[in-house]
């Protein structure tokens, strides 16, 4: 077995586009549930429509870059408001059916055949980030001895993680900001903040939207990594996963989400490339484990991890019981 | 002046009738027709309530008579299906909860909400009301919210120490005992320096040792020329600290009157008081003289 | 419904949007074609020849063919990677029509080297030519019937919802338990369907004890919040979905019996005869459980632990027991509605969890919580996925318009139609 060769790629995935993605995606996670305590099951959603938004503003309609992106960001803030109103006001558990619903509700429609002449059915769209490629400083591989990224990838990573910390650095301001205390006052007892002359409802909103906006970020690096957006890359399960890294880095954290993303990453490619290298030498015999039933591994570790990290470190691997985001109500 | 003013309101309470709804010289709160309905189930069912400015006053009732809800209803945590209710002459039907605690009517809970993963100090900033830091855009730029964080934290910290829980500054608020969240919460509500507080049960769960100087907060906030509104189920409280009391029964108001004419009141006694007759009878020249007491150290206070 | 059915595997399992890197080896992608209308399973179809397939990726077409005389076409491709494999509907033969969603295109993901198969459904042309009238009462008819088998797993997860408040969303991994455990059954140890599915309603109420004994209780006892318990769900659902498709493959099977029936017409409607069984098992099924719930002690239990589970135990009821009893009879419904679904279409790993939003916006349409409020959210929601089509939604997103008006319930009356509105404070 090439243990090198698993875990250089591990490390590449751990700390290139993908985990940027998570990353992003988790952060905007964080704001809904780790500071607002919103359960918000349809990030996959708001990645979508910024991805589709950038994606059918250049390669269907022709529009520039940048307007995409504008385009994509108003699509984010428009899903935010839509879900906001009928469901802020609810429990908890309806939030998240809703926003799961939406998410499944657009995945459908950016799919679906009959408006394919806009998003390519399940072809998707391709080719709409030229624009940033071109702006690529890089024009060489670039290594990091034990692992290297082509030029394109090595873009997509130095602009992603820049992204990563500017977010980052909102959050932490925003947080130890009063705006983000009224924030973390809604996650403990809403009725309280209300009590005190707060609107509470335009605050959740405010985060809805903030989150969404980490989720259009998140879509759009998503997007942009592979030059092309296709429905299933924003199923139901990439929100989950998202959950996983920040419940894993810590939610309520400013750098629990980031932690988290290059964590579950390593975890996913490290476990992968084992068991796959596992069953096709047959250090696993077949009759246990196919190629096909090697790749399902990691998936069912990341559910059973999933389980038992909300049963026994509700924290995250880092974080303080004390400080905890997620209360027994 | 603002002793003068609660002085002044319970002078005024003398002249007020003993019959349910009966208006008041200087009302604060001013309710007609209020109802709610849960199921087929009235749970209030209110023709007219009128609260005096400048006083205490206490709502009891037995278990389900709707004084919770009816502190639901006032304060817009609860919608009437009928009803009309003002404060301060501001009408404030369908005036959803913060709004009504903006204008200065702020109520505390029967199971204590303190924010318990904040620490106490945060819990009663987050009261102070118009924080510009507590805007989305504005709150990026701590030079332009700082200065009022700091005079919010002073104040805080002055509400602390009269409320004795300045030693606990630094500490999550989940880690406070019971009678230290009542405390807590009453100070946070003081925070947003509201012209009429409701406490909903203030006593419940509160030791022994904790409840006289509960008491003694809350004579304080009349001191202060605030109007307190409590729900208690406690009656050595009520007696104690109360100038005015409204009795309710499966919603609606039964009885109204200085407390001293409530315990003895046989339709009171037989509505509510029920299995504790005796015990209540018995200690009922003990309240008048308390109240004496507590008028001559009022009118001391005022000549100060 | 699927006159037809396909060989031939299905894609890996799309979720990682990581492409993998790219190797180079004789991999090709395999579109096999067989018309299977009107054959038991088992006999093998009539293969479709002379129809033009394409396989593409991003940047265009990779490689094009035609299925000859097996209806095969064997497309190679230059490496790992997702392509798009699209059926020219053109040459299609003149009586036939693919079915089932994403129409005449599937997206594959090769993850590993060597032939990949893909399938396409073939299904009968769909009441073509029949009248509007006669396509709506069809529709609305396999509504009743979609929405009877929904209302079995509605039933569950409002039972369980009702008296412990947990949003289970593995929900729908239950469906898929009892899909897969009477597949199992039958062409595992060659029970009749029938045998087979009474076995498979015994199992999932077991599945339904050890769950609650193995996971749900410990973690009530520990204390742990509804929103935690959520999670804790979704992990669950996780775990199982990839170990079913772990035991049994990304393919989508048939039963042994009852795959192809002829459908007897009745005035207007036509319907085939397992249709009309697994409406009258659903409803048989589902009324039993109300009447049971109405009138047993088991069952005025339940309703008291829904209402006030504080209140039933300090009045001397064994919450946690009736609590286990819930989850049996809910789980044992759920993977009821498991086998009539996998007799009504096929069996495949992810067929609870595509109906499971459905679940939901059943259970939340009638109000969380109310059993009554979710046999009449199922039915809407049954009717409304199966007629939206014929009002001229297209057929790939039947779903939404029940999702949506999920949505827009919540706006106007989210406690739903029969729910209470909740007290405060």
């Amino acid at each position: 077995m090439d243990w090198g060769s698993i875990f250089s790629n591990a490390m590449a995935s751990a700390l290139g586009p993908d985990a940027i993605v998570y990353a992003l995606a988790a952060i905007g996670l964080n704001v809904h549930f780790g500071y607002t305590g919103l359960l918000n099951f349809g990030q996959a959603g708001f990645m979508a429509v910024a991805a589709y938004g950038l994606a059918a503003s250049v390669a269907t309609w022709g529009l520039p870059f940048w307007v995409g992106i504008a385009i994509g960001f108003g699509a984010a803030l428009l899903l935010a408001l839509l879900l906001g109103v009928p469901t802020l006001r609810l429990r908890a558990d309806y939030l998240a059916i809703a926003t799961i619903a939406s998410a499944e509700i657009l995945r459908l429609v950016f799919g679906s055949v009959t408006l394919s002449d806009w998003f390519g059915g399940s072809n998707g769209r391709q080719q709409f980030a030229n624009t940033f490629y071109d702006m690529n400083p890089y024009s060489s591989r670039l290594d990091f001895g034990l692992f290297s990224f082509s030029a394109n990838d090595a873009w997509v990573f130095t602009v992603g993680w820049f992204l990563v910390a500017l977010s980052c650095l909102a959050v932490w301001s925003l947080m130890r900001s009063p705006w983000g205390r009224v924030l973390k006052s809604i996650r403990e007892d809403e009725d309280a903040v209300r009590s005190l002359g707060k609107n509470v409802f335009s605050y959740k909103m405010q985060a809805l939207i903030l989150g969404g906006m980490f989720g259009a970020l998140a879509g759009f690096m998503l997007a942009i990594k592979q030059q092309s957006v296709i429905p299933t890359d924003y199923a139901t399960d990439i929100t989950f996963f998202a959950y996983t890294a920040l419940l894993l880095g810590g939610a309520g954290r400013v750098l629990g989400p980031v932690i988290g993303a290059i964590i579950f990453w390593f975890l996913m490619t490290f476990l992968g490339g084992f068991f796959s290298s596992a069953a096709s030498i047959d250090l696993i015999p077949d009759v246990v484990m196919s190629d096909i039933q090697a790749s399902l591994v990691r998936f069912i570790l990341v559910g059973a991890g999933l389980m038992a990290l909300m049963i026994f470190r509700p924290q995250g691997i880092f974080g303080d019981r004390r400080e905890i985001a997620i209360d027994g109500r | 002046m603002d002793v003068e003013t609660s002085a002044k309101g319970r002078e005024a309470l003398a002249s007020v009738p003993n019959t349910p709804g009966a208006p008041k010289p200087d009302p604060i709160v001013v309710g007609d027709g209020i109802t709610r309905t849960f199921g087929g189930l009235t749970a209030v069912d209110v023709e007219h309530i009128e609260i005096q400015r400048g006083v205490i006053t206490a709502l009891i009732g037995p278990n389900g008579a709707g004084k919770t809800t009816l502190f639901n209803l006032l304060t817009g945590f609860d919608k009437p299906d009928a009803g009309d209710w003002s404060f301060n002459g501001n009408r404030l039907a369908g005036l959803p909860a913060f709004k009504v605690a903006r204008l200065g009517m702020v109520r505390t809970f029967q199971l204590t909400k303190v924010l318990s993963k904040l620490t106490v100090i945060e819990n009663m900033r987050l009261g102070a009301t118009g924080q510009r830091g507590e805007h989305f855009w504005l709150s990026m730029l701590p030079p332009l919210w700082r200065a009022q964080e700091q005079a919010n934290t002073e104040r805080a910290d002055d509400l602390l120490r009269r409320f004795k829980l300045d030693a606990k500054r630094e500490d999550f608020a989940g880690s406070l005992s019971g009678g230290q969240r009542k405390l807590l919460e009453m100070a946070r509500a003081l925070m947003v320096d509201p012209e009429l507080i409701m406490l909903d049960e203030p006593m419940a769960g509160v030791n022994p040792a904790l409840k006289q100087s509960l008491l003694g907060h809350v004579k304080s906030l009349r001191e202060e020329g605030r109007t307190v509104l409590f729900v208690e189920h406690d009656m050595d409280m009520v007696r104690d600290i109360s100038d005015w009391v409204i009795v309710m029964a499966q919603g609606k108001i039964v009885a109204e009157g200085r407390p001293e004419q409530i315990m003895a009141d046989p339709a009171v006694i037989d509505a509510y008081l029920g299995a504790h007759h005796d015990a209540d009878l018995s200690e009922l020249d003990e309240a008048r003289i308390e109240a004496e007491a507590t008028a001559e150290l009022d009118q001391e206070a005022k000549n100060d | 419904m699927l006159g037809a059915i396909l060989l031939g595997a299905g894609g890996a399992y799309g979720t990682s949007p990581a492409a993998l890197p790219s190797e180079s080896s004789d991999n090709s992608i395999t579109v096999v074609l067989i018309d299977t209308r009107g054959t038991e399973a088992g006999e093998s179809g009539k293969p479709v020849p002379d129809v033009d397939i394409e396989v593409s990726d991003d940047s265009g077409t990779v490689g094009e063919g035609t299925t000859d005389e097996e209806g095969r076409a064997s497309i190679p491709i230059p490496g790992l990677g997702s392509y798009t494999v699209t059926v020219d509907e053109d040459t299609l033969p003149e009586d036939t029509q693919l079915s089932g969603e994403g129409g005449n295109e599937r997206t594959v993901n090769v993850v590993i080297s060597g032939d990949m198969r893909v399938q396409f459904p073939i299904a009968d042309e769909r009441a073509a030519g029949a009248g509007f009238v006669s396509k709506l009462m069809t529709g609305a008819v396999s509504g009743v019937k979609f929405g009877l088998i929904i209302g079995l797993a509605a039933l569950g997860l409002s039972m369980v919802f009702g008296t412990t408040g947990l949003t289970n969303f593995s929900h729908g991994e239950l469906i898929t338990f009892g899909g897969l455990v009477v597949y199992g059954f039958n062409r595992g140890l060659g029970l009749p369907v029938v045998l087979a599915g009474i076995l498979t309603v015994i199992v999932s109420a077991g599945f339904g004890w050890v769950q609650e004994r193995g996971l749900w209780r410990p973690l009530r006892r520990r204390g742990t919040g509804l929103v935690a318990m959520m999670i804790v769900s979704i992990g669950f659902a996780l775990f199982l979905r990839n170990v079913y498709q772990y035991v049994f493959g990304g393919n989508t099977k048939s039963l042994s019996q009852y795959v192809s029936q002829q459908r007897v017409s009745l005035g207007p409607i036509s319907l085939a005869p397992k249709e009309m069984a697994i409406m009258a098992i659903a409803f048989v099924a589902i009324a039993l459980v109300c009447a049971a719930l109405m009138t047993t002690r088991l069952g005025k239990a339940t309703r008291a632990v829904a209402d006030n589970p504080a209140l039933a135990s300090s009045s001397g009821l064994r919450v946690d027991g009736v609590i286990g009893s819930v989850w049996i009879v809910g789980t044992a419904l759920t993977g009821l509605a498991g086998v009539l679904l996998a007799v009504d279409q096929q069996v495949e790993f992810q067929m609870g969890f595509k109906m499971l939003l459905l679940v939901f916006a059943s259970v939340t349409l009638g109000g969380l919580g109310t059993v009554w409020g979710a046999l009449i959210g199922s039915m809407v929601v049954g009717i409304m996925v199966e007629v939206s089509p014929v009002l001229g939604v297209p057929a790939e997103l039947k779903y939404t318009p029940a999702l949506l008006v999920l949505i827009l319930i919540l706006l106007v009356r989210p406690q739903g139609i029969l729910g209470r509105r909740e007290r405060i404070g």
